[in-house]
């Protein structure tokens, strides 16, 4: 742990989660103003006492609008890559221990979903979903769930042939037994640290979609939105696009700066490079 | 490195762009709300619905439509949009020239300008010139094209200070200059991630051959540090590079999606939009079957080029 935090991108990293994180859980609470509230005498102001980041083209407090999105933003990549993850875990599996005609056939449809563009592909399930938050996550979650099984299998043929996993079949432990109790625990670290680097995508790509309006909707306060919405008025007071921009950005380099570590972290071959 | 391998290749590539059309169909045919109703408005009468329906051939069995449309793309005819009424090879293939064109500009750019940072970032490890390299990829890999598109549109394109124009396109061939102007801000926003993630990859393969036997036996001999570094380390540190540089054109395809729309580009990223909104099927599906194919081509190229480069490969 010591070793994960003299790790300057470990360090970083570690301390953007720890503000991302607590403007997730804390953020509304936080928010001094009503993040729907106009104030009509201040739109489009710059950052002052009063209104610490500024206002927008309704004279809403930018700040209490950003905390009150912070939610909305990190769980939409959380939950859309702990969705990807799992069902991409679950085929990667079953492919890795099955094996044979299973394996392969199962190998070829990934290599099709993955012949398609990541955004492409989202954008496809998305307007066939319909727009919304939901939607949105579930369409990057189908997205994410080939390359992740693909990682997740061959996790899996790295470790199906070690010695301790022999040693149990040789025992005459049940499959199950040997999947859950000995393979599975030892293919989870490249599964782990590609899950926490595919937040930053998962948290990219939603932002993205509620930029282009087909992710989270009006009066939400997530921040590809909160971006979209003030464009027309970036001219004339930048904040109002540059606080959520850069916002999506800190947390996306948060949780790229902790995936990387956690990667060295797990392989020190990588890390004395 | 033989040509039964190439020709292996690409079945390969045929056997995906199969799966690719079964699945690109089964979306599309499943989208809510049909081009009909998209034409016709909400208001449509049930009789003028199924008419138009008749008239766009949406009224077909779903196999029937996926047979007549795969005969007609292997025969190059990707049928009508149903939305424009021109050929979509027409329409696709005028987006696809406007996008390529950006596209082969933002990659060249990123290449010339990211390799030559990894390398320098390697030669002067643990140097501020390092610290920065390393510091610009982080903060450039963070950065969603919308977000970068929008800050680049506030500093570079405001009514005060217009250094580039905010949106727009002149064709390359009516004046170049001209679509030189125009392509910068795009270019430069698509180019932000790849230029970050190429310029750490580089710089990563680099310190490793740096350090590397091989190396220190060409230094030993006693030939010149820039051969050392031009002859003997780079081609061994380009080529997983170049691995790097294939994946990152499927996030050049997705990207272009969005920077286009944002800077009013005319090419397929816009197109699909507009046809997505429009549940103009025929496009989607060209659009879809060409960025796919686009995609699969350039893995190929790219090992091609990881072979050439790295005679390990060559030889297995």
């Amino acid at each position: 742990m010591r070793e994960f935090l003299r790790n300057p991108a470990g360090l970083v990293g570690s301390l953007l989660l720890l503000l991302v994180m607590g403007a997730a859980l804390l953020g509304p609470l936080l928010a001094p103003y009503d993040p729907q509230q106009f104030h009509t005498a201040s739109r489009l102001q710059g950052p002052s006492a009063e209104f610490w980041l500024g206002t927008d083209q309704y004279g809403r407090d930018l700040l209490s609008r950003l905390l009150n999105g912070a939610p909305s933003t990190v769980f939409f990549g959380l939950g859309a890559t702990a969705l990807g993850v799992g069902a991409g875990a679950v085929i990667g599996v079953v492919a890795g221990v099955a094996g044979g005609r299973v394996d392969s056939l199962i190998m070829r449809v990934l290599d099709g979903l993955l012949a398609m563009p990541e955004l492409l592909f989202t954008l496809l399930i998305v307007t066939f979903l319909g727009g919304g938050t939901s939607q949105a996550m579930l369409a990057v979650a189908v997205t994410f769930t080939p390359g992740m099984a693909r990682i997740a299998r061959s996790a899996v043929l790295s470790v199906r042939t070690r010695d301790y996993v022999t040693a149990a079949v040789a025992r005459g432990e049940g499959r199950g037994w040997v999947v859950f109790q000995e393979v599975l625990p030892n293919a989870l670290g490249p599964i782990i640290v590609e899950a926490t680097i595919r937040v930053s995508f998962a948290i990219m790509i939603g932002a993205t979609l509620g930029f282009l309006g087909l992710g989270a909707q009006p009066p939400s306060t997530e921040w590809g939105l909160m971006v979209a919405e003030a464009r027309q008025f970036m001219f004339r007071n930048p904040w109002c696009v540059a606080v959520p921009g850069v916002a999506i950005a800190l947390t996306a380099m948060g949780f790229n700066l902790f995936g990387d570590a956690l990667r060295d972290a797990f392989d020190p071959k990588r890390s004395r490079s | 490195m033989t040509l039964a391998y190439v020709l292996r290749r690409l079945g390969a590539i045929v056997v995906v762009l199969a799966i690719v059309t079964v699945a690109v169909f089964g979306i599309t045919v499943v989208l809510p709300g049909n081009a009909a109703m998209m034409i016709l408005g909400e208001n449509a009468t049930p009789e003028s619905l199924a008419a138009m329906e008749r008239q766009l051939g949406l009224d077909r069995p779903i196999l029937t439509q996926y047979l007549d449309w795969v005969t007609g793309v292997l025969h190059g005819d990707f049928g009508m949009s149903l939305r424009l009424s021109l050929p979509v090879s027409q329409v696709v293939g005028d987006a696809f020239r406007n996008s390529l064109s950006l596209a082969v500009l933002a990659l060249v750019t990123v290449t010339a300008v990211a390799i030559p940072l990894g390398v320098i970032a390697a030669l002067r490890r643990g140097t501020i010139w390092d610290l920065m390299i390393g510091l610009f990829s982080y903060v450039g890999t963070a950065m969603p094209e919308f977000v970068t598109a929008t800050l680049l549109l506030i500093f570079l394109a405001s009514p005060e200070w217009p250094v580039f124009p905010a949106g727009g396109f002149v064709a390359p061939s009516v004046d170049f200059g001209a679509f030189l102007y125009h392509a910068i801000l795009p270019s430069v926003t698509l180019g932000l991630i790849l230029m970050a993630h190429i310029s750490r990859q580089v710089r990563s393969e680099m310190s490793e051959v740096l350090s590397s036997d091989y190396v220190r036996a060409a230094e030993l001999k006693g030939l010149r540090p820039r051969r050392v570094i031009w002859r003997h380390a780079l081609p061994n540190a380009l080529a997983p590079a170049v691995a790097v540089i294939s994946l990152d054109i499927g996030y050049l395809l997705g990207g272009i999606i969005v920077v286009e729309e944002i800077f009013a580009w005319p090419g397929l990223g816009r197109l699909l939009i507009y046809a997505l909104q429009n549940r103009d099927l025929p496009v989607i599906q060209a659009i879809t079957l060409l960025l796919a194919t686009v995609y699969a081509l350039s893995n190929l190229v790219s090992d091609l080029i990881i072979t050439w480069l790295d005679p390990r490969v060559r030889h297995a």
